[in-house]
């Protein structure tokens, strides 16, 4: 399935849960499909969407859901290692796995050689779900976190526009809507 | 006082509520009064960089974050400093342990120790530079103040001399 029709599938399924979206394509995607106060575009620090999601979900008790790549997720492995370590119950990291650098060109990252959902199961995740050919989000929903999402997905990336939010802006919409559910 | 405790007295006053932290010799103390405290979130990370994200997303969610690292640290976050914190103007007392300055034992720490200052100069980065117990407990909470107003990371270097204190 092509990533953009994944991140729908994803999106489509949320309500209150707050969203730390990935950098590049994967925001611009998300924002076309769908935009809310509840997500959080990053437009830069390319492997940090995990790492924020943890501390956003160790500050309360909303679900938290991150979208990350694999190749963010290959530059930030360690914070695997302190999701599973803390274990918010509030957690939900989702992999969209293409297999390369989508928003640089497509060249192939190194999940063409290694499975993402044996290292998150090696560490030690017990909540895993793997999605190929459809997406049943709200089974990862209903779980206890920490849950790892590996959704295997198409290379390329979808004709969407940039996002014309400005960065303070994307900030601070989402930060009142993470005050509103506190 | 103690340089440790001053440190540990100086976060609480400052009201910070969250901490992330790496290891140094000289923060080892400070960490352990921050673990023990349960008003403190303290989070243990393998990597500064990734300590940083940690920290952004407590701030979104209503937390006064720090990180307790040594300078060295400051090497694997610059990219996460200017395009999450300086991008999106967060917050952040950036806590470190200033190895390679005045009675530093080990040569490999010369290199990092100098290139520091010149590292927050160029991410536009206030710094802090308390030399005993007694600054610390004023300087800390003045800079966490001047991070929120500002809405921007400042940084407080405790330089070797300091924790012979």
């Amino acid at each position: 399935m092509e990533r953009i029709e994944a991140i729908k599938e994803v999106a489509e399924s949320l309500n209150d849960e707050l969203v730390i979206c990935n950098i590049g394509f994967p925001s611009r995607e998300l924002y076309a499909v769908k935009d809310s106060p509840t997500h959080f575009y990053m437009l830069g620090s390319m492997g940090m969407s995990s790492s924020i999601g943890l501390g956003l979900a160790m500050s309360g008790k909303r679900k938290v859901v991150a979208f990350d790549g694999d190749g963010s997720v290959l530059m930030n492995m360690g914070t695997l290692v302190t999701i599973f370590s803390q274990s918010p119950q509030n957690f939900i990291l989702v992999v969209f796995d293409n297999q390369c650098y989508g928003s640089t060109g497509s060249q192939c990252t190194y999940t063409t050689k290694i499975d993402l959902l044996k290292v998150a199961k090696s560490i030690g995740f017990k909540n895993t779900f793997v999605f190929e050919e459809e997406v049943n989000f709200k089974e990862a929903l209903d779980a206890e976190g920490p849950v790892f999402v590996h959704i295997k997905v198409k290379p390329g990336n979808a004709n969407v526009p940039v996002i014309d939010m400005e960065p303070e802006e994307i900030k601070e919409r989402f930060m009142e809507e993470v005050k509103k559910g506190s | 006082m103690e340089s440790s405790e001053a440190v540990y007295k100086a976060i609480k006053e400052a009201g910070i509520d969250f901490v992330v932290s790496l290891p140094c010799v000289n923060l080892g103390k400070v960490m352990e009064l921050v673990d023990c405290d349960e008003n403190i979130i303290h989070v243990p990370v393998t990597r500064e960089e990734e300590g940083f994200g940690i920290c952004a997303g407590a701030f979104f969610g209503g937390k006064k974050p720090a990180i307790l690292m040594q300078n060295s640290g400051l090497g694997n976050s610059v990219n996460v400093l200017a395009s999450l914190y300086e991008l999106y103007k967060i917050p952040i007392l950036i806590i470190m342990s200033h190895r390679g300055t005045e009675g530093e034992f080990m040569s490999a720490q010369i290199p990092m120790g100098k290139a520091t200052p010149g590292v927050l100069d160029a991410l536009n980065i206030a710094y802090l530079n308390p030399k005993t117990p007694e600054e610390a407990l004023e300087l800390i909470p003045q800079a966490w103040r001047l991070s929120e107003m500002g809405e921007a990371p400042v940084g407080i270097l405790l330089e070797i001399t300091f924790w012979k204190n």
